[in-house]
C-alpha cells in the first residue's frame, strides 16, 4: 500500500531585502553627512548677500514658502542669515579645531616621547588648562585678544587642545612599552620606520576622530561667546548673534527668529557627531569588517 | 653559543631577583628551563633576548655582544600573541615585517594562504603564535627564545608547534631555550635541562605580601 505523498506547504519565493553591512551604512552616513556640509556652503553661494538688506515691506514674516525661515524685524531673510551664519561658525570652527589640533599634537607627541620631565611639566599644563572653567577661559582670552574672528579662534584653540593632547599622549605611552613594538625593534626596523608603521596608523585614527569631535565644541563655543558679546561684531551674520538679537523678540511671539536657527546650529553639530562616530567604525579594524 | 655570563638583575633595589646566573645555549641545541612562577625565567628570556639590560653582567651571542640595532639573532616568542602583533596590520604585513620567503613555514604550520588577508582578531590564539613563530623563524636568526609559548594552546596545537619549531631548528642549528611550567614537555622536547638556574634564585627572595 503506498502512503499518500504529503504535500508541503508552499512558500512563496521572498527575495530578501539587502541588509547593509555596518561598513556600508558607515560610509553612507559619512557620505551624506560631508554631502549636507558642502550644500551649505554651495547655498550660501547661490543665495548670496541680497536676503541681507533691510526691506521694511516685510517686516516680521512668519515661515512661508517665499521666506522658509521667515523675516526678521528690519526685513532680512532669516534663510539667508541662517544658512551665511553657519558658513562663518563653520570656517571659524575649522579654523579654531585646526589651530587647537595642531598644539595637541605637538605637546602630545613631546610629552609621549621627550623623557619623564618633558612629560610631568606638560601633564600638569594639561591639567591646569583642564582644571580652569571652560567659558571663563574663552571669555578671558577672547576679550585680551580683541574679540572678533581671531579672538575666537585663539580662545577656542588655546582651550580646546587638553583632551586630544591627553589622548595621544597616553597612545604613545601605551605603543612605546607594547610588545610588538620592541620586537620590531629586534627584527632590524629603524625608529623612523617604527614611527611611520606602527606608531602612525595608531595616532592617526585618534587624532581625526578627535579633530572631528572638536568642531562641534569649536562651532557652539564660538557662537555662544558671540552670543553673550565677546565674539563677533552684530553686521556680520553669525548664528550666535542671531540668537543673542532674537533673545529680544521671543516674548513678543516671534518664535521663527530663534528656533529655526538654533535647530540649525543642533543639526549642523550633531551631523559632525556622526561623522567622527561612523568614521571611528570605519577606522577600526574590530568594526571595520562587519 | 650563547651565554648569559653571572647576569644581576634586579627590579627592587632591595631585593635581588638574578643574582650571579650562568645560561648556555649551543648552536642546535634544545634547553628547558623549568621553574616556579616569579623565580625569574622571563626576566631572564628578555635579558638573553636584549630586550632589557642587565645590572651587570653580560649576554654573548657567539663570542659578541648583542647586536644594539639591526636584526638580532636572538629572537624571542612571548606567551600572549595577541600583544605581539600589530592590531592594525593584517596578516601578511605581520610576517613580512621579520620573515620575507615563508612559504614553506606556512606549509609546514598549516596556515592557509587566506589568513594572510585577515586582521590578529579574526585569528585564534594557536594561529596567531604560530605567525608570530613564523615571523622569527628567518635564515637569520640563530637562536629563539620561547618564554611559555603554547602555555595557553590546546594540547593538539602544542604538538604541531613544538614538533615544527624543533625540527626547524635541528635542521638549522638554531638554539632553542625553552621556558615552561610545564616540566613533563621539557622532558619530552629537551635535549637538556638547565636546573641550576632555579636553585640560585630561591622563591624566598620574593616579596612577602604586605598585610593589611
Amino acid at each position: 500500500m503506498r502512503a499518500p505523498s504529503i504535500s508541503l506547504p508552499r512558500v512563496a519565493a521572498v527575495t530578501p531585502i539587502p541588509r547593509l553591512t555596518n561598513r556600508t551604512r558607515a560610509w553612507l552616513a559619512c557620505l551624506s553627512c560631508i554631502t549636507f556640509l558642502v550644500m551649505l556652503f554651495v547655498a550660501a553661494a547661490l543665495l548670496g548677500r541680497s536676503g541681507l538688506d533691510i526691506d521694511f515691506l516685510h517686516r516680521k514674516l512668519a515661515p512661508s514658502l517665499a521666506y522658509p525661515f521667515g523675516t526678521d524685524w528690519l526685513g532680512r531673510d532669516m534663510l539667508t542669515r541662517t544658512v551665511l551664519g553657519l558658513c562663518r561658525s563653520l570656517a571659524i570652527g575649522l579654523l579654531a579645531a585646526g589651530c587647537s589640533s595642531v598644539i595637541s599634537i605637538v605637546l602630545g607627541i613631546m610629552a609621549g616621547t621627550m623623557g619623564r620631565r618633558v612629560d610631568s611639566v606638560l601633564s600638569l599644563l594639561i591639567d591646569t588648562v583642564m582644571a580652569t572653567p571652560h567659558l571663563v577661559l574663552l571669555i578671558l582670552v577672547s576679550f585680551a585678544c580683541g574679540g572678533g574672528p581671531q579672538g575666537i579662534i585663539i580662545a577656542v584653540a588655546v582651550s580646546h587642545w587638553p583632551r586630544l593632547a591627553r589622548i595621544i599622549r597616553a597612545e604613545l605611552l601605551q605603543l612605546r612599552e607594547s610588545e610588538f613594538i620592541h620586537l620590531s625593534r629586534k627584527l632590524g626596523k629603524t625608529p623612523s620606520w617604527i614611527a611611520l608603521h606602527h606608531l602612525l596608523p595608531h595616532l592617526l585614527p585618534q587624532f581625526m576622530i578627535g579633530l572631528i569631535l572638536m568642531f562641534p565644541h569649536a562651532i557652539l563655543h564660538a557662537a555662544g561667546l558671540t552670543f553673550l558679546g565677546f565674539g563677533l561684531t552684530p553686521h556680520e551674520p553669525s548664528i550666535g548673534m542671531l540668537l543673542s538679537e532674537s533673545m529680544r523678540h521671543l516674548s513678543t511671539g516671534y518664535w521663527w527668529l530663534a528656533i529655526l536657527p538654533g535647530l540649525s546650529l543642533v543639526f549642523t553639530v550633531k551631523l559632525f557627531d556622526i561623522l567622527g562616530n561612523n568614521l571611528r567604525t570605519l577606522l577600526d579594524p574590530r568594526t571595520a569588517q562587519e | 653559543m650563547l651565554r648569559a655570563e653571572k647576569i644581576c638583575y634586579r627590579y627592587d633595589k632591595d631585593i635581588p631577583l638574578l643574582e650571579g646566573v650562568i645560561c648556555t645555549i649551543n648552536s642546535g641545541e634544545i634547553v628547558g628551563l623549568p621553574g616556579p612562577s616569579g623565580c625569574g625565567k622571563s626576566t631572564l628570556a628578555r635579558l638573553m633576548a636584549g630586550f632589557d639590560h642587565p645590572q651587570s653582567g653580560i649576554i654573548f651571542c657567539n663570542d659578541q655582544a648583542l647586536p644594539a640595532s639591526g636584526f638580532s639573532p636572538v629572537q624571542m616568542i612571548f606567551q600572549h600573541p595577541e600583544l605581539a602583533v600589530n592590531p592594525r596590520w593584517k596578516i601578511g604585513k605581520i610576517l613580512a615585517e621579520g620573515n620575507t620567503d615563508c612559504s614553506e613555514l606556512l606549509q609546514r604550520f598549516g596556515i592557509g594562504l587566506n589568513q594572510l588577508e585577515r586582521y590578529p582578531h579574526e585569528l585564534s590564539g594557536g594561529e596567531l603564535q604560530r605567525i608570530t613563530l613564523i615571523r622569527a623563524m628567518t635564515p637569520a636568526t640563530r637562536y629563539l627564545i620561547a618564554d611559555e609559548m603554547t602555555a595557553s594552546l590546546d594540547p593538539a596545537t602544542q604538538a604541531l608547534i613544538w614538533q615544527t619549531v624543533l625540527s626547524w631548528a635541528k635542521s638549522r642549528q638554531v638554539g632553542v631555550l625553552a621556558i615552561s611550567h610545564d616540566a613533563s614537555l621539557l622532558n619530552c622536547i629537551c635535549d637538556r635541562i638547565d636546573n641550576g638556574f632555579c636553585l640560585q634564585s630561591p622563591s624566598s627572595h620574593l616579596r612577602e605580601p604586605i598585610a593589611a
